[in-house]
């Protein structure tokens, strides 16, 4: 089955082509020089700019892969949660495209989509001699269910944070999730308080590697709540008193390095600690973490560390994969269609306010 | 205009609720305030006097929450994000100033940047909230019979 992913929830415009778990082509809108068509940068936070990008990132996804639009079996698109104009674009160019080629159509839940990306690798696998790249597109990832194994899936990122029991594959529980501020969140506004521009999760991941880790005591709201519940509402409260207390500190960057490595340490240590807890009570013995956040590398750190500890598996999304992408939109998607069952009728509508049960 | 001095979070939310339950299909109420001086707090309140049983979130990434459910829809903006006034226009925000519903709207100084709008059904009810200690906080709003 070859297959047309569309995802435009968020910020970011991504189409990939999926055939038989290999992803083809996986194209985000931050990473094509669209800027020579339309004579300007794309600006960011543009709900509408969805419109203006889509084609062109379908085409380049189309062209990367080596497709050509009559040979698709199949579409998929994002359908919620996410903005609702932004949503709409993909969902409705999806029914589109599978209306004109008369082909089946799936909506895509984003969160679920996450939960499965973790077995997305991206490590190419060594070229074969005499296998030129001219007729057979290289994969850029593939995704690997033969290793799957009932798992606590963390998905954590700028708008949200929840711990999900995944049973079986496409079969799953959310456990918990954030009463206020996502982890992403936490990191973003936090490091605007120490003087950082927005969004700051990717400055204190580099600025946190030269500090240390112990040097302030910042809260860890809910470790020891018996929940799997996040809040990081009173933690950034905390770092604004904090810094208001201390102002001389951000004039030092050795101590700004100290702060960042201190605010980190207080995240990622409730998201480590409750998701390991997680697993243990509910007897799995397999991690898996996306989301934007999962690119933090003290966290990645830790998550590997308590899973050695305890003997868990563990599956990080990619770096490339973490983010919002159209890869794990198709890979589920596939998932999905391989299961017997009507398809989706074409005259569906988005549900921005979707929420993953 | 009116001022509530809230002594605790959870009367902040108690505020939000009373005009939950008060609130008109229609109202848009603009909430401003710093990082920390408990817009969610209040938004939380409102969810509860409307109705909503299901949990309310940060909108800060995503931008725009919606809650069913309740006696009328609330929608939660959080405007952090967008600085200027294409990003708004692209965001599709203008959409939610006349909601089928109630919409709240954090960091509404942005809309500024739309311009001035005008007296009318449907201009927002200003909302700040000021920190006044670690627990205290002033919240002046516009009287909108709630």
């Amino acid at each position: 089955m070859t297959l047309l992913a569309l995802e435009t929830s968020c910020d970011e415009t991504s189409v990939a082509v999926i055939r038989e778990g290999a992803v083809l082509a996986n194209v985000v809108s931050s990473q094509v020089a669209l800027h020579a068509e339309y004579g300007g940068v794309v600006p960011e936070l543009a709900a509408r700019e969805h419109l203006r990008n889509l084609i062109p990132v379908a085409r380049a996804a189309l062209d990367a892969a080596g497709v050509q639009p009559g040979q698709l079996d199949a579409v998929a698109a994002t359908q919620g949660p996410g903005l609702p104009n932004a949503l709409m674009v993909g969902f409705k160019a999806g029914q589109a495209v599978a209306y004109a080629l008369g082909k089946p159509f799936v909506g895509i839940h984003h969160h679920e989509a996450h939960l499965y990306s973790p077995w997305i690798q991206t490590a190419a696998p060594a070229p074969r001699a005499g296998q030129g790249t001219e007729a057979s597109p290289v994969a850029v990832a593939f995704a690997n269910f033969a290793d799957f194994q009932p798992n606590i899936s963390l998905i954590v990122s700028g708008g949200h944070t929840m711990i999900v029991l995944v049973e079986s594959e496409l079969k799953h529980r959310v456990l918990g999730g954030t009463l206020d501020d996502a982890a992403g969140e936490c990191f973003d506004k936090t490091g605007k308080l120490m003087g950082l521009a927005y969004p700051a999760g990717p400055d204190i991941d580099r600025l946190a590697e030269q500090g240390n880790p112990a040097a302030y005591d910042f809260p860890r709201p809910l470790l020891q709540d018996a929940s799997d519940d996040f809040s990081f509402s009173g933690l950034k409260t905390a770092v604004r008193y904090f810094v208001r207390d201390h102002p001389e500190l951000l004039e030092d960057a050795r101590n700004v390095c100290d702060l960042c490595a201190s605010v980190q340490a207080a995240i990622v240590d409730v998201l480590v600690t409750k998701t390991i807890r997680a697993a243990r009570r509910n007897g799995v013995r397999c991690v898996t973490a996306s989301g934007g956040v999962t690119c933090n590398r003290a966290l990645r750190r830790e998550l590997a560390r308590a899973c050695a500890r305890e003997g868990f598996a563990l599956h990080l999304a990619d770096r490339a994969l973490c983010t919002d992408n159209a890869a794990m939109i198709g890979i589920l998607a596939e998932r999905k269609l391989m299961r017997p069952g009507p398809p989706a009728p074409l005259d569906g509508e988005i549900q921005p306010g979707w929420i993953l049960a | 205009m009116p001022t509530f001095i809230s002594h605790h979070p959870a009367e902040t939310e108690a505020l939000g609720e009373r005009w939950g339950r008060a609130a008109a299909p229609g109202l848009v109420l603009a909430l401003s305030g710093d990082l920390g001086a408990g817009k969610t707090q209040l938004v939380k309140g409102l969810a509860r006097g409307l109705g909503v049983t299901m949990r309310v979130h940060s909108p800060t990434f995503t931008l725009v929450n919606e809650y069913g459910g309740g006696r009328l829809t609330l929608f939660h903006l959080d405007l952090y994000r967008l600085e200027t006034a294409a990003q708004l226009v692209s965001a599709g925000i203008e959409e939610f100033l006349s909601p089928d519903g109630v919409a709240v709207v954090e960091w509404a100084e942005r809309l500024s940047a739309l311009g001035p709008r005008g007296a009318g059904p449907g201009r927002p009810v200003a909302v700040t909230i000021e920190i006044l200690s670690e627990t205290e906080r002033k919240i002046i709003y516009d009287d909108f019979g709630a």
